[in-house]
């Protein structure tokens, strides 16, 4: 299958069911208990700092370790899987010194995936699989200054932010990915920096990809680390005409549905959700059931919320498995047909007329 | 007729327009900027523009700093912004830092297409609307055809070869001066009208917008005449569908209280109606000229009018010199045609009232200028009430709705409560007032007997929160089903959501001000708006109780020995604490008010009436300048007589006794021997987790410790509220709301003043530990002094119960006339209670949040029973009683 053929089929597909995403990558790859040299490989053996904890390295050192992570994900159920590049930028690798790594981090993660999904749609040719390119939000936001005494202050610009993501894009496009997905946005800048770089990147290869974005509400206030309403954020990054929108991570099925059903009320486009195992429990750890999850996300879906579903932080290939199975047969959400009426966004959103 | 709902800019954080921003700007006072930014949004503005086009400014970077700067502010940041530059670079450089949806203004094809195609396809890539001026490679379009033309050519480009979202483009199609004197600009007007509704109706989903002030151009000098142009021309152009526009709201008057001959002939420019239009117009303009002041002509001119039209005025314009006569006319002209006296109320004073009403909902008209139309209400309404009552008239009164209100018991403050039952009459409801220190029974049972649709419970301090809860569990009790508002200083969303509405079944409101006042009350007996209100305030109030539980999670207290542990750090062994030049009390009785006039801090004065902004500052703002000059002119006057006809009589004594802290607590002796321990005054520590470097403060941390050095405290209460109940009563009588407020608010000052006044004496002379000190009003004001003043009940000793030993040490109430209501509350209303610690240290603070562990050891010490504790500490327990 060429990518257009796969890009038409996921359209198609997105039409006649709710789509399934994979699960966590980090939850999987801490139950490898890799240590230092493990993440070092042989190629890095020499390097001149700690990389542990890099997961995104691992696509260079244990490329085995993420594509088994990816076909497990598959064979629980999955149809979009992300690839393994959540911290694979500039801005997040210099912690490591790795920042001139990025391109072969993000192609590598793409070329994985590609493998897996490859392999699995050649066995089930009627249902091919997909590879969402993973561009997270970096360690920095372009619209929170990290000095409280100076709040004019801030330590990312949206230009390094471009920069940073058109690299990413390009790699992830090149290693096949067939969505670039924007996602766990905390600062809405942050991904509208992704989404201007991943449209030049577009415009520059005269050729387009479907976007999936996804916010982060980051607590119980009901709005994301930067201020931004649920329904502010979708009329803030509705101009990238994304394929789906929706929310992930920090907070389980029960405390991310109405957020979801918020947007859900207005997108012209599709739904995702991809909510933690729960929230952590005493100790830090995600420990919702994978039938719970699934019980949570199955009304979701029987309330017309769902066109794409999946889990963040703390769930397993077998929280995927319980939510495919969850989710399997019922009709997926039809997008709105919102009448065409200016709608501004500050933190909050503002409706002309 | 198309009624498009318009949308006003905003433009004071626009150096090209306010030159008071600009100065800002300039001399980087952001602080400032950022204060016109939020009093813009405070009085409802939905976008903000922002211009940095100022030759003598780095654009761009002071375009990123604002933005930025905005960013923090979430009472700012929540509404969009208009980035506003003739720069690309600039605009550009603003698109950079926004994360939600705003607009660019503006773009064109004035550098052709191709600059403009790339401009748009940016915008659309940051995510923007945008706003087009009819201007292109020939120029600036002035007549309709070329304006048309030129919006449907950058349509096409924008929806068909960009792809550009049709509803986010607003068109400028250029309002140009008219009147000037040559004969082409005289369409002008005409021409931008017509060029918006042809926009309107063949470019479906665009907007047209405008800078309406530069219609009248040519009439600058002469306010009154421009403002009349601005309404005349908004007035058609909004017909024709112009749906947003940059308004200056201080230059613009109600298109129906034109007077009719400058209406006439206004329009008669505007629309381009006769060749000697403009002529016309100056013929008359001179005779509006003329600021501020008084305008004769217009005075007569008002006078002619029809009595209808008269009493509307009066009404809108607050004027009660002719209000009764005019009444009367009016009553007997009802008469003459066989109507009741009733009429009058239903017909032309309530059509001022909600003309009024209207003014003040949409943000151009303020509190003061309100409370003045209610005094020509209520006078008109007094002159009428005896006919009615003759022909027997009586019973419906067509009022929207019958509201209780009350301070409730213990509670003796009720300014903000007058302002809410004036504004809620403006609007049509029947108010029914039973005062201060209400007991929960007597509500309960006027509410009852009155069958009234709304109850408004008010208080300032802190006791008055559990009285509410109070009433609420009350009315649960008897199955009351009125809904319930709350509103005063201490009230809050929060305590109201998470304490007073969960004790009863109906809707419990929390209202922010007088402005919001109306809607609540409105929704809340409307038929239609009623049940979709009361699901939003309920799913607003679950949504505020669960962040209240989540961010109780995180508030993270100290055991209270380790914040004693973390007590703040004075050494006293090279300081030797200041001996007071007398021990004991003093009494100061009928004290010289006109030496505190110039200790008064006036900002809180404007707040009471709803006027945000520092003072002095505020009597120069663009928006609400003119109302806070014509209140501070008034309060001025009033201050004048409250002197010179002795209306008020001020009382003080203070006190300071030998004194050392034993733990939180301070003892206080009967003499220096410091055997005999005469009081003991218990404080609160701050318990919440610090930053290292941060002290856990109690107030005992500034007197020196039992058993070592010789220190001392002082008390006092002060009061300015003595006679003024005669004066109000006559205000009743004459139903002058806007003189009881008046007078209320200034007593309160005073009291303030003469707190602060004592406190200036107590450090240079009584005390005497500063005598060479030497600060301007401003700067005491902002507390640069040496020592504090903390009262009982406020932040730093939360516990309005010390109040009584402190009363009791000073015997404040035999010598003052001072006294407590049963929730602390003191009376007469304009009083001040404290005391005084001198330690260079020693600082207000806010006690906060404390644990059980706490309130268990302070009821102990001061031997309440835990229950009782917990009751006067509610707002401060950090728990679940």
């Amino acid at each position: 299958m060429t990518r257009e053929q796969r890009i038409t089929a996921l359209q198609r597909a997105l039409e006649e069911r709710i789509l399934v995403l994979d699960g966590a990558m980090g939850t999987m790859i801490q139950q490898h208990k890799l240590d230092e040299a493990d993440y070092r490989g042989a190629r890095f053996a020499d390097w001149g700092q700690d990389v542990k904890g890099n997961n995104d390295l691992l696509n260079l050192t244990q490329p085995d370790i993420i594509k088994d992570i990816h076909t497990d994900y598959l064979q629980a159920g999955a149809d979009i899987l992300e690839t393994n590049t959540f911290n694979a930028t500039r801005i997040s690798e210099a912690d490591y010194g790795m920042q001139d790594l990025v391109g072969e981090l993000n192609r590598e993660g793409a070329r994985l995936a590609r493998e897996a999904a490859d392999e699995m749609t050649r066995e089930t040719p009627h249902r091919p699989r997909f590879v969402a390119g993973v561009l997270g939000p970096t360690s920095r936001t372009a619209s929170i200054s990290p000095d409280v005494n100076d709040p004019a202050f801030r330590n990312v610009t949206f230009d390094e932010l471009v920069d940073n993501y058109v690299e990413a894009t390009e790699a992830l496009i090149d290693g096949g990915a067939d969505i670039i997905l924007i996602e766990t946005v905390f600062d809405t800048l942050n991904a509208k920096a992704a989404i201007f770089a991943v449209k030049t990147v577009f415009e520059r290869q005269e050729h387009e990809l479907p976007i999936m974005i996804s916010g982060t509400i980051t607590d119980a206030s009901g709005r994301t680390l930067s201020g931004q309403t649920a329904d502010a954020f979708w009329y803030s990054v509705k101009h990238a005409d994304p394929i789906s929108i929706g929310f992930n991570c920090a907070l389980g099925a029960g405390e991310l549905r109405q957020h979801v059903q918020t947007i859900a009320r207005v997108a012209d486009t599709y739904i995702s959700a991809h909510p933690n195992a729960g929230l952590p429990n005493e100790m830090g750890e995600y420990d919702e059931s994978p039938d719970a999850m699934a019980a949570h996300l199955q009304e979701w879906a029987e309330s017309s919320l769902l066109n794409i579903v999946g889990g963040c932080c703390g769930t397993t290939p077998e929280h995927i498995r319980a939510i495919a199975d969850a989710v399997d047969g019922l009709d997926p959400r039809q997008p709105v047909n919102e009448p065409p009426v200016m709608r501004l966004a500050g933190l909050e959103t503002f409706q002309a007329v | 007729m198309k009624t498009a709902s318009f949308i006003n800019i905003g433009e004071r954080t626009n150096v090209t327009g306010s030159a008071k921003f600009k100065k800002l700007i300039l001399e980087e006072r952001f602080d400032e900027a950022l204060d016109v930014a939020r009093q813009q949004v405070d009085a409802g503005a939905q976008i903000i523009d922002v211009n940095m086009d100022e030759a003598m400014l780095d654009s761009e970077a002071a375009m990123v700093t604002f933005l930025n700067l905005i960013a923090s502010e979430p009472d700012i940041a929540k509404v969009p912004v208009m980035i506003d530059s003739s720069k690309w670079s600039v605009i550009e450089a603003g698109l950079k830092c926004l994360q939600g949806k705003g607009v660019v203004n503006s773009i064109s094809l004035k550098e052709g297409e191709e600059a403009f195609l790339e401009q748009a396809r940016k915008i659309k890539n940051y995510g923007a609307a945008a706003v087009v001026m009819a201007f292109d490679e020939t120029g600036q379009a002035d007549t309709e055809e070329r304006k048309f033309e030129i919006c449907e050519r950058a349509y096409r480009l924008l929806v068909d070869t960009v792809g550009f979202p049709p509803e986010d483009i607003i068109f400028d199609p250029n309002v140009f001066a008219v009147a000037t004197g040559i004969e082409e600009h005289n369409n002008y007007g005409v021409d931008f009208i017509n060029a918006t509704r042809r926009i309107r109706e063949n470019l479906p989903h665009a907007h047209v917008s405008g800078g309406i002030s530069n219609v009248s151009f040519s009439f600058r000098g002469n306010n009154p005449v421009r403002e009349a142009m601005h309404s005349v021309f908004l007035y058609h152009a909004i017909q024709a569908g112009l749906d947003m526009g940059i308004v200056n709201a201080g230059m613009i008057t109600v298109y129906s209280e034109i007077p009719d001959e400058l209406r006439e002939r206004v329009e008669d420019v505007i629309l381009n109606r006769r060749d000697d239009a403009t002529d016309r117009l100056l013929e008359i303009a001179d005779q509006f000229k003329g600021a501020g002041a008084k305008r004769p002509e217009e005075d007569l001119a008002w006078r002619e009018a029809s009595v209808e039209e008269r009493l509307k005025h009066a009404m809108v314009k607050g004027i009660t010199s002719h209000i009764v006569e005019d009444t009367e006319e009016a009553r007997q002209k009802v008469a003459a045609e066989g109507g009741r006296p009733l009429q009058v109320i239903e017909g032309p004073l309530m059509d001022g009232m909600n003309v009024v009403g209207d003014l003040f909902g949409s943000g151009q008209m303020f509190l003061p200028q309100v409370v003045k139309s209610a005094r020509v209400m209520k006078q008109a309404v007094a002159h009428l009430i005896p006919f009615i009552e003759k022909e027997k008239a009586g019973g419906a009164s067509g009022a929207k709705g019958k509201v209780l209100m009350a301070t409730v018991k213990g509670d003796v403050h009720d300014i903000g409560k007058n302002i809410v039952g004036v504004v809620l009459q403006c609007n049509n409801f029947e108010v029914i007032d039973l005062g201060v220190m209400v007991p929960v029974d007597t509500i309960l049972k006027v509410a009852k007997e009155e069958q009234v649709d709304i109850i408004g419970l008010s208080g300032l301090i802190t006791p008055s929160l559990e009285e509410m809860v109070n009433v609420a569990m009350e009315m649960k009790r008897q199955d009351y089903v009125v809904p319930l508002l709350i509103g005063g200083a201490t009230t809050s969303k929060v305590h109201t959501a998470v304490k007073i509405a969960p004790q009863y079944d109906h809707p419990v409101v929390h209202v922010l001000d007088a402005s919001r006042a109306v809607g609540v009350a409105g929704s809340l007996v409307s038929e239609t708006l009623r049940d979709n209100f009361v699901a939003n305030i309920a799913a607003d109030y679950q949504a505020v109780q669960e962040r209240h539980a989540a961010n109780k999670r995180e508030a993270r207290l100290l055991p209270v020995a380790a914040a004693r542990a973390n007590a703040v750090p004075v050494d006293w062994t090279d300081y030797t604490p200041p001996k007071p030049g007398f021990l004991g009390t003093r009494v100061f009785e009928d004290y010289d008010l006109a030496e505190l006039v110039g200790r008064i801090d006036w900002t809180p004065f404007f707040r009471t009436w709803e006027l945000a902004g520092n003072y002095p500052q505020i009597l120069e703002d663009d928006v609400v300048g003119e109302t806070a000059r014509q209140l501070f002119a008034d309060a001025q006057d009033m201050l004048q007589k409250i002197i010179a006809e002795k209306w008020l009589q001020a009382r003080a004594v203070v006190g300071f006794w030998p004194a050392n802290a034993v733990g939180d607590d301070v003892a206080l002796y009967t003499d220096e021997g410091r055997d005999n321990e005469l009081q003991r005054i218990h404080f609160l520590r701050q318990q919440g987790e610090k930053r290292a470097g941060r002290a856990n403060a109690c107030l005992a941390d500034f007197v020196a410790p039992e058993g070592g050095k010789a220190d001392y405290v002082g008390g006092f209460v002060v009061t300015a509220g003595h006679g003024i109940e005669g004066k109000l009563a006559e205000f009743k009588a004459q139903h002058d709301d806007y003189s009881d407020i008046l007078l209320k608010a200034l007593a309160d000052r005073l009291a303030e003043a003469f707190a602060e006044h004592m406190h200036e004496r107590v450090r240079t002379e009584f005390w005497g530990y500063a005598t060479g000190e030497d600060f301007s009003n401003e700067e005491l004001i902002r507390e640069k002094y040496q020592g504090i003043r903390p009262a009982p009940g406020y932040p730093a000793c939360p516990d309005h119960t010390e109040k009584p030993a402190l009363f009791e040490l000073l015997d404040a109430t035999a010598v003052t006339g001072v006294s407590l209501t049963d929730s602390m509350a003191m009376l007469p209303v304009s009083s001040v209670s404290g005391y005084y610690f001198s330690h260079p240290e020693s600082h207000y603070f806010g006690v906060a949040k404390i644990g059980r562990d706490q309130v268990e050891d302070y009821a102990n010490r001061r031997g309440l029973d835990l229950t009782e504790a917990e009751r006067w500490l509610a707002p401060n327990l950090a728990y679940d009683r």
